[in-house]
């Protein structure tokens, strides 16, 4: 390992969702679904059953009409770092189908290791996780638009988002015929970056302080990469999940909607 | 698996009609005959009829049976590897060549072959079907390919070929020095090469390229440390690993196998 870390410094990919500029148009889970070749059903009606690896969710501040306000949150896999990579989902797995890479921060999840115990889904606290109760379908002739890039899910099995893990080895593979080992900045974005018409996600390296999310979310690396930028919060961040996806609001209920508060709590 | 299950069915009914063989020698011969004799003679029969069943069930697990579960699939063209090694300019990278993006051709399409069998060149045969069929009708050529891998898994050319210094034999073996294309045989459960398994029914392995299956993929990451050293001090593959945490520190080796190992070749 420490050969390794001489010539390729650990990256912990994180994002940054500002949700004063999210419209909720849902770009970001259409673009999702599409390049991580995630299933859906004939009746996506029960929403308990629906597979969305990037979920926009609407808040609402619960006022009446001259206060009343809202506010959509997009919900991507959080891929907590716990302590020392000691994710809630990666502590439960009986059989490392999903682990935390050191290298990349990123929170895999392999399905042919998977063995659909959900253990992962009940100790997720951001519901990031999905179980296929079916294998999928696609209408007559969608195979062919597919992603040959991201392996399709058999029935069984537990889902999430993988921050398109897959865009990172492509990447990657680039970067090994130019005999780099670093990727820059454009290189390796996920889908919902790319498609936010808002621009309101931002992706990067938190580890690196030239990329746009370590200069917004000024993470406190050695605080549990608490975010020094008064305006970023984490979902949920008195579990000490240490996840690293950050919120920016301007908004008060906003940022108390993040996390668990008990009413009237200080 | 199902070789040695075949193996123990055909053995538990060669056992049945050996015994009904004997029972029928009993009430056959003449009553009460040489006792002595006929016993010898019950256990000799129960002797061959063991070794026959033994024989037959081990040429049904070891010849029948891979017979069975394969297919033959002859190429849709013999290709003459060497020929063409011979003719072009760059040897095996004119045609298996990295892309600007860093995905690898694998084998070439059409378009590639097209470049210089636009018209006939040779007097093979093989050619001509070639050009008949796939040049002038503008059709790929369907190639069965004997590496081909699930689609779970990720495999980088670039990492291996560019980073690890892997020469293309050490997995493809001395194809690059074959004048026919050999059989493709298809094992008809899974759909998967008989180059994934190996020639060997038994999964045995002579050379690195013989088996191209998850442990073998594991077996050069231990060896060349891609995978941290402490993998080669397992006693068993890899994938039988069910928690690739630390042992703890009173074991005197300390087992460690990075934890992200899986998500590196498998998407």
């Amino acid at each position: 390992m420490k050969e390794q870390h001489e010539h390729t410094k650990a990256r912990k990919y994180g994002m940054v969702i500002d949700l004063d500029k999210c419209t909720g148009c849902g770009a970001c889970m259409a673009a999702c679904m599409a390049e991580n070749n995630v299933p859906f059903k004939k009746d996506e009606s029960d929403k308990l059953l629906s597979i969305t690896w990037m979920r926009v969710y609407k808040l609402t501040n619960g006022k009446k009409f001259p206060e009343a306000d809202i506010c959509y949150l997009p919900r991507p896999c959080m891929h907590c770092e716990g302590e020392h990579g000691h994710a809630p989902c990666v502590s439960v797995c009986p059989a490392v189908a999903t682990d935390y890479s050191h290298e990349t921060g990123i929170v895999s999840q392999v399905y042919t290791r998977c063995f659909g115990c959900r253990y992962c889904m009940a100790a997720c606290p951001y519901h990031a996780r999905y179980f296929n109760w079916w294998d999928p379908v696609w209408p007559d002739g969608m195979e062919k638009y597919l992603s040959p890039n991201v392996s399709p899910r058999m029935r069984g099995v537990v889902e999430k988002c993988s921050f398109c893990f897959h865009r990172h080895q492509l990447a990657m593979n680039k970067a090994y015929i130019e005999g780099r080992r670093k990727l820059e900045e454009h290189e390796y974005q996920t889908a919902c970056t790319q498609a936010c018409p808002a621009g309101a996600i931002i992706f990067g390296d938190l580890n690196n302080p030239g990329h746009a999310v370590t200069q917004i979310a000024k993470p406190d690396h050695k605080h549990g990469g608490r975010p020094m930028n008064p305006h970023a919060f984490r979902l949920l961040e008195r579990l000490g999940t240490n996840p690293k996806v950050y919120y920016l609001s301007s908004r008060e209920w906003v940022k108390r909607a993040g996390d668990n508060y008990i009413e009237n709590e200080s | 698996m199902s070789t040695s299950d075949d193996k123990a069915k055909e053995v538990s009914a060669e056992a049945d009609v050996s015994a009904e063989a004997v029972d029928e020698v009993e009430t056959a011969s003449p009553p009460k005959v040489n006792e002595k004799k006929q016993d010898n003679g019950g256990l000799g029969f129960i002797i061959l009829f063991f070794i026959i069943g033994l024989v037959g069930s081990l040429a049904v697990g070891w010849w029948i049976f891979p017979k069975l579960l394969y297919s033959q699939k002859k190429q849709p063209i013999d290709f003459n590897h060497v020929l063409h090694v011979g003719t072009v300019e760059e040897g095996c990278e004119s045609c298996h060549y990295f892309r600007e993006d860093g995905s690898f051709s694998g084998v070439p399409k059409l378009a590639q072959c097209v470049d210089c069998h636009e018209e006939v060149m040779g007097e093979d045969p093989e050619e001509l079907k070639f050009v008949e069929e796939y040049v002038a009708k503008g059709k790929e050529v369907p190639w069965l390919i004997y590496s081909r891998q699930p689609d779970s898994v990720f495999f980088s050319h670039a990492a291996h070929i560019k980073m690890g210094k892997v020469d293309c034999v050490i997995c493809h073996g001395y194809i690059g020095e074959s004048t026919h294309s050999r059989v493709y045989e298809e094992n008809r459960f899974t759909g998967y090469s008989r180059d994934i398994w190996g020639k060997n029914i038994a999964g045995l392995k002579k050379n690195t390229w013989d088996r191209m299956k998850m442990d073998d993929c594991a077996e050069c990451h231990a060896e060349n440390r891609a995978v941290p050293k402490t993998v080669e001090t397992l006693p068993w593959p890899i994938s039988w690993m069910p928690r690739p945490y630390e042992k703890p520190a009173s074991s005197q080796i300390r087992v460690h196998i990075e934890k992200d190992a899986c998500f590196v070749c498998h998407k």
